[in-house]
C-alpha cells in the first residue's frame, strides 16, 4: 500500500532497523510512484513528487520524475510550480535536453502577475541555466532587473549573477543596470547589487574601472551601516546587518586595488569601521578581519596598516582558537610586505608556539622564522631553540635546517654561531641535514681562532652524549682534525672543572664510540679516519699502539667500504716517512658561493657565434636580440627556439630540449648545394634542434626574414648551437669563416619580394580560367599574397554570383579579400587577393571551390586542389 | 564563493549535500571524499579552507575558496540555522532525532 503523504513515507523509512529494510521500502514505493505518473493523475501527482525528491535526496535514483516535475511547473497552482521547480533543480543538469521545455514556462512564468511566481522563475534559471536558455532569457532578466518591485530585483539580480558567471560574454548586458542597483534602499537588493558588482569586476577590468566611481557611494552606505542606531530588521546582535558591510568591504578591497585615488577615498571609513567595531563576539571579528584583508590590499598610507596590524595582534590574544589561527595565517601573508609592525607582537607570537592546538604552533613556528632579523636573532635564536626541546619530531628537521640557516645570515659573532649550532646538534641531532652538517664543519675550518674552543666543546658533548649522529660526526670529526689542540690545550671547562684530557681518554672515547649502538656506517667510517689522523697528532707510543690494534679490528669487516679503510690505513704504518704529511691537516675550505650561478661551460665557444650575429645584425626585427646574456640561458634557449622556429618555420624543432645542449651532431652532407639553393628552405635531413640557430647565423649576415635553410651556415661551425646574444667585440675573422665557400651575392635579395611572378593556372574548364599569381610580402615574408585571376574566356554569358571558397592547411592563415566584381562578362576579367600566413613554412595546399552561375542559367560548382606552388614560396 | 554545503552526523554518515561548482569528482566518489571531509572534521584536527558547526548532533560543514571570510561562513551558518528555526519550528530541538 502506498504512503499517501511524504510524512507517513519519511516515518517509514526512520522505521527501518536495517538497510535493506530501507532499501525494501524505498524500492516498493518507486515503483507505487511510476505507476502512478504513468496513470497520470493530477490530485496525487503533487505529493508523489514530494516524495520522489525526498527519495532523491536519500540517493535513489528518480530521474523517471523528470517529466512530472515539467507537468507540475506547468500547472496553475502555486504549490504546484514551486514543487514542479524544485523538482527541477534537484533532478535536472545543465546537460539534459529535457530542460529546453522548460524555457518556455521559464519565460511565461518570468512575465507572471504574482511576484512569488516570478521568483520562482528567476531562481530557477540562475541555478540549472544551460548557456543557450541564458542567452535566450537574458532580455527577460535585464527587464526584471529594472522593476518597481523589490522582491523580483534582488531575485533578478541574484539569477544575473548566476548567468554572468556561466556565461561570460553577457556581461555587458547588466552592466548599467547594475549600477542603479547601487542607490536602492532595500538592503537585500543592495547586496544582491554588490554582489553582482563583485562578480562583474572580477571577471572584466573594464568594467572595474566603470564602478570604481561608485566608491563614494558605497563608502556613504558603510557609514549609514556602521553609525546607524539600532535597526531591529537588520540587526544581528548589536551590529547592522554585518553580511552587506562585510560584502562592501570586499568589493571596496577589489576596487581599491592598485588603484591610489579610489584608495584614498575609502581610508577614512576603513580606519572608523576599524575603531568602532567591537569584537567581543563573531560578528564583530567577521567584519574586522575583512577590513583587515582591504587594507592590506589597496594601496593604504601606512597609519592604516599599522592599525590592521594591531588589530591582527588583538587577534592573537583571543582565546578562541579559530581567531588566533585566521591571525596568525594573515600575519603570515603580511610579514614580508611590513616587518617592522609585526615585531611589536613577538612575543604573543613567541607564546603562541606553546599552545596546545598543532596547527596554532605550526602558524607561529612559521611565522616566528620569518621575523628573524639582526636586532633580534640572540633572542628569538633562544626561544626557538627552548622551542626546539620540546617541539614534535616532525617540525624537528625544518627547524634544525631553518636555525641554522638564521644563524648563518644574522650571526653576531662567530662564537655565537658555533655555539647555536653546536646546541641543535645536540637537541636534535639525529634530524640534522647533511647539508647543515657539512656547513657546519666548514664553518669550523674556517674558524681558526676558536678551533681550541670548537673542539673542547664538542668533545665535552659527546662525552655526555653520543646518541646524536649529527652531533658524532662533527665531533669525531673535529677530533681527528684538531687532536693535539684538544691534548695541548690541555683543560676545558666541564661543569665548572677543569679536566685534563689526555690521549688515551680521547682514544677511549672513540672506541666506545664504535662499540656503541648508535654506531652505523657513516659513523664507523669517520671514526677510523679520526683514529687514523690522530696517529699523527699523537705523540704517546701506547696510544699509537691502542689505535692501531683498533683499526686492526676492522680488517675483515664486512662492511666494504670499512674493511677497505682499514686495510688501507693499516698499510700506511708502512710509510712512516710520509704518514705525517699526508694525515696533515685539511686546507681551509673557501668561502662558498650564496647565490647559484649556472654554469656556462659552453659560453667560449658560443662566443664567435655571438660575435658574427652581431657584426652583421642588419635586422632590426630580429626578435632575439634584445636580451643581453641572461643567466636563465635554458629557458630563454627554449623561447629562442621557438622564435627561430616560427622565422624560419623549422618543422624539425619539436623538441623541448634546448638547443645549447645539442651539438651539431649531424654534419648536413648537402653542403654546397644547399649554399646554392638559399632560398630553398628544404631541410630534408636536421634532426637536431642545432639547424634553426645556425640559420640565425646566416640570417645575421643580413638575410633578414628569408627562409634559407641553415645548411649553409653548418659547414661554418660543426658544433655549438647559439643562443644567446652576448654584445660582444665584433671580429671579422669569424665572419670570414662564415664565409668561406659561399656565394655572398646569392644571399643578398633576401628583404625584397622574392618576386617568382609565376602564373599558375589552377582551374580552367568550359570557357572559365582561374589562375593564381602568387607573390611573397615585401613586409612579413611568412605571408603569400596570390592574385587569383577570373577569366571569362568562352563561357558565352555574364558570369554571375562568383564565389570563391579557399581551404588551407591548418598550420596556415587565410584572409581573403572582396573580389574585383561577382560579375564578369564575356572576355573580362575580375581579381581577387588572397592572402596565406604561413609562419611554420609548411606546404601551400589550397583547396580551392569555385561556384558562379552564368545568365543562361547554368549553375557551376567545382571543387578542385591546388599544391602547385614552388616551395621558395612558402 | 561557496564550494559546497555538508551535513553529516555525529556516526559521518552524510545527511544533505548540495554542491554549487563542478566538482571534478563523479558521484561514486563523492561520498568518499564526503566521509573523508566529515572525518577530519569530526577529528578536529587542521581545517583548511573548511568551515565547521556542530548544532546538536548535527555538523555544518562548508567549504569554501580561500578568498572568502571565514567568520561570516559562520555567521550565514547561524543565520542559515535560525531560518530554518523560525520556519519549520524548532528544529534545533529535532536535531536532536536527526531529523531534516
Amino acid at each position: 500500500m502506498p504512503y499517501y503523504r511524504l510524512k507517513d513515507l519519511i516515518k517509514a523509512i526512520r522505521a527501518c532497523k536495517t538497510a535493506a529494510d530501507e532499501r525494501a521500502v524505498i524500492q516498493k514505493e518507486s515503483a507505487a510512484i511510476r505507476t502512478s505518473f504513468r496513470e497520470d493523475n493530477n490530485e496525487s501527482r503533487y505529493a508523489n513528487v514530494a516524495k520522489l525528491l525526498y527519495i532523491h535526496m536519500l540517493s535513489y535514483p528518480a530521474h523517471f520524475g523528470q517529466i512530472e516535475c515539467l507537468k507540475l511547473v506547468a500547472s496553475s497552482r502555486f504549490a504546484d510550480k514551486r514543487l514542479g521547480y524544485l523538482g527541477i533543480m534537484l533532478l535536472l543538469d545543465e546537460n539534459q535536453e529535457v530542460l529546453t521545455l522548460v524555457t518556455n514556462s521559464l519565460k511565461n512564468d518570468m512575465n507572471h502577475s504574482n511576484m512569488y511566481i516570478v521568483g520562482l522563475a528567476l531562481c530557477t534559471l540562475g541555478n540549472i541555466s544551460s548557456p543557450e536558455m541564458a542567452r535566450d532569457l537574458c532580455a527577460e532578466v535585464e527587464k526584471l532587473l529594472g522593476s518597481s518591485n523589490t522582491y523580483i530585483r534582488k531575485k533578478a539580480a541574484l539569477c544575473a549573477m548566476r548567468i554572468v558567471r556561466k556565461v561570460p560574454e553577457l556581461q555587458e548586458n547588466f552592466l548599467s543596470r547594475a549600477k542603479g542597483l547601487l542607490s536602492d534602499r532595500n538592503h537585500g537588493v543592495l547586496l544582491a547589487g554588490v554582489t553582482l558588482i563583485t562578480e562583474l569586476c572580477s571577471q572584466n577590468t573594464e568594467a572595474l574601472q566603470t564602478f570604481r566611481k561608485a566608491v563614494p557611494l558605497l563608502v556613504k552606505h558603510l557609514k549609514s551601516l556602521v553609525s546607524a542606531g539600532y535597526a531591529p530588521e537588520h540587526d544581528v546582535t548589536g551590529i547592522t546587518d554585518p553580511f552587506l558591510q562585510v560584502k562592501i568591504l570586499r568589493l571596496l578591497r577589489i576596487l581599491g586595488k592598485g588603484d591610489v585615488e579610489a584608495s584614498e577615498t575609502m581610508n577614512d571609513i576603513l580606519a572608523q569601521v576599524a575603531t568602532s567595531t567591537e569584537s567581543s563576539k563573531n560578528v564583530g571579528n567577521a567584519i574586522l578581519y575583512e577590513t583587515v584583508l582591504t587594507i592590506m590590499e589597496i594601496q593604504s598610507e601606512s597609519g592604516l596598516r599599522v592599525l590592521a596590524i594591531n588589530i591582527l595582534g588583538k587577534f592573537l590574544t583571543n582565546r578562541d582558537n579559530n581567531i588566533r589561527y585566521v591571525a596568525l595565517t594573515t600575519l603570515n601573508k603580511t610579514v614580508t610586505i611590513d616587518m617592522n609592525a609585526v615585531q611589536r607582537h613577538r612575543n604573543i607570537i613567541l607564546d603562541c608556539l606553546r599552545d596546545g592546538d598543532i596547527s596554532i604552533r605550526r602558524r607561529a613556528l612559521e611565522l616566528s622564522f620569518a621575523l628573524i632579523n639582526e636586532s633580534n636573532v640572540r633572542v628569538l635564536t633562544r626561544e626557538l631553540l627552548a622551542f626546539l626541546e620540546i617541539a614534535d619530531n616532525e617540525f624537528k628537521q625544518g627547524m634544525t635546517t631553518k636555525i641554522c640557516i638564521a644563524a648563518e645570515r644574522f650571526a653576531p659573532n662567530k662564537r655565537w654561531h658555533i655555539d647555536t649550532v653546536l646546541r641543535v646538534l645536540k637537541l636534535a641531532g639525529n634530524y640534522v641535514r647533511e647539508e647543515i652538517l657539512s656547513n657546519f664543519i666548514r664553518l669550523i675550518a674556517q674558524t681558526t681562532e676558536l678551533n681550541a674552543y670548537t673542539v673542547q666543546k664538542l668533545y665535552a658533548a659527546l662525552r655526555e652524549d653520543i646518541s646524536q649522529e649529527s652531533l658524532t660526526l662533527a665531533g669525531l670529526w673535529a677530533i681527528g682534525e684538531y687532536g693535539d689542540i684538544l691534548i695541548s690545550g690541555g683543560s676545558f671547562e666541564e661543569e665548572e672543572l677543569v679536566k685534563e684530557v689526555t690521549e688515551n681518554e680521547v682514544a677511549e672515547l672513540i672506541e666506545t664510540i664504535l662499540a656503541g649502538p648508535y654506531a652505523n656506517q657513516v659513523i664507523r667510517e669517520y671514526a677510523l679516519t679520526a683514529l687514523m689522523k690522530l696517529t699523527a697528532r699523537f705523540a704517546d707510543p701506547n696510544v699509537i699502539r691502542r689505535v692501531r690494534a683498533i683499526i686492526e679490528q676492522y680488517n675483515a669487516s664486512i662492511e666494504v667500504e670499512i674493511q677497505q679503510r682499514a686495510v688501507e690505513y693499516e698499510n700506511l704504518f708502512q710509510f712512516d716517512a710520509i704518514r705525517p704529511s699526508v694525515l696533515d691537516r685539511m686546507p681551509i675550505p673557501e668561502v662558498k658561493e650564496e647565490t647559484n650561478r649556472p654554469t656556462y661551460d659552453e659560453d667560449t665557444t658560443i662566443k664567435p657565434r655571438a660575435r658574427t650575429h652581431d657584426l652583421l645584425d642588419l635586422d632590426s626585427d630580429e626578435p632575439i636580440v634584445s636580451t643581453p646574456g641572461q643567466p636563465s640561458i635554458v629557458n630563454t634557449g627554449r623561447k629562442e627556439i621557438d622564435l627561430l622556429a616560427d622565422i624560419f618555420g623549422e618543422t624539425s624543432i619539436n623538441t623541448s630540449a634546448p638547443a645549447r645542449t645539442t651539438t651539431a651532431a649531424t654534419p648536413i652532407p648537402n653542403t654546397k648545394d644547399d649554399i646554392m639553393n638559399l632560398f630553398n628552405t628544404v631541410q630534408p635531413t636536421v634532426p637536431t634542434t642545432s639547424a634553426p640557430l645556425n640559420n640565425l647565423g646566416l640570417d645575421s649576415l643580413g638575410l633578414g626574414g628569408l627562409n634559407t635553410s641553415g645548411s649553409g651556415g653548418q659547414p661554418f661551425v660543426p658544433t655549438q648551437p647559439f643562443t644567446t646574444m652576448q654584445a660582444d667585440i665584433l671580429q671579422a675573422t669569424p665572419v670570414q669563416q662564415m664565409l668561406v665557400p659561399t656565394d655572398i651575392n646569392n644571399m643578398f635579395p633576401i628583404n625584397q619580394a622574392v618576386a617568382q611572378s609565376g602564373i599558375y593556372v589552377a582551374f580552367d574548364k568550359d570557357g572559365f580560367n582561374m589562375s593564381l599569381q602568387p607573390a611573397k610580402d615585401t613586409n612579413n615574408p611568412n605571408i603569400l599574397n596570390i592574385n587569383v585571376i577570373f577569366k571569362n574566356t568562352g563561357v558565352g554569358a555574364v558570369v554571375e554570383n562568383l564565389l570563391l571558397k579557399v581551404a588551407i592547411p591548418k598550420t596556415q592563415k587565410l584572409q581573403m579579400e572582396a573580389p574585383s566584381s561577382t560579375t564578369i562578362t564575356p572576355g573580362g576579367t575580375a581579381t581577387q587577393l588572397v592572402r596565406i600566413a604561413n609562419p611554420q613554412k609548411t606546404n601551400i595546399r589550397l583547396r580551392l571551390r569555385l561556384s558562379y552561375e552564368t545568365a543562361t542559367g547554368v549553375k557551376v560548382d567545382e571543387m578542385m586542389e591546388f599544391s602547385d606552388f614552388p616551395q621558395e614560396l612558402w | 564563493m561557496i564550494r559546497f554545503f555538508l551535513l553529516v552526523n555525529k556516526q559521518g554518515q552524510t545527511r544533505f549535500s548540495r554542491y554549487y561548482t563542478e566538482f571534478p569528482v563523479p558521484p561514486e566518489e563523492r561520498e568518499v571524499m564526503e566521509a573523508e571531509i566529515s572525518r577530519r572534521c569530526l577529528k578536529r584536527g587542521e581545517q583548511q579552507d573548511i568551515q565547521n558547526r556542530r548544532y546538536a548532533s548535527l555538523f555544518f560543514l562548508i567549504g569554501f575558496e580561500e578568498d572568502e571570510n571565514e567568520f561570516a561562513i559562520l555567521e550565514f551558518v547561524q543565520a542559515f540555522v535560525e531560518t530554518l528555526n523560525t520556519y519549520f519550528d524548532n528544529v534545533v530541538s529535532r536535531m536532536q532525532i536527526d531529523l531534516i
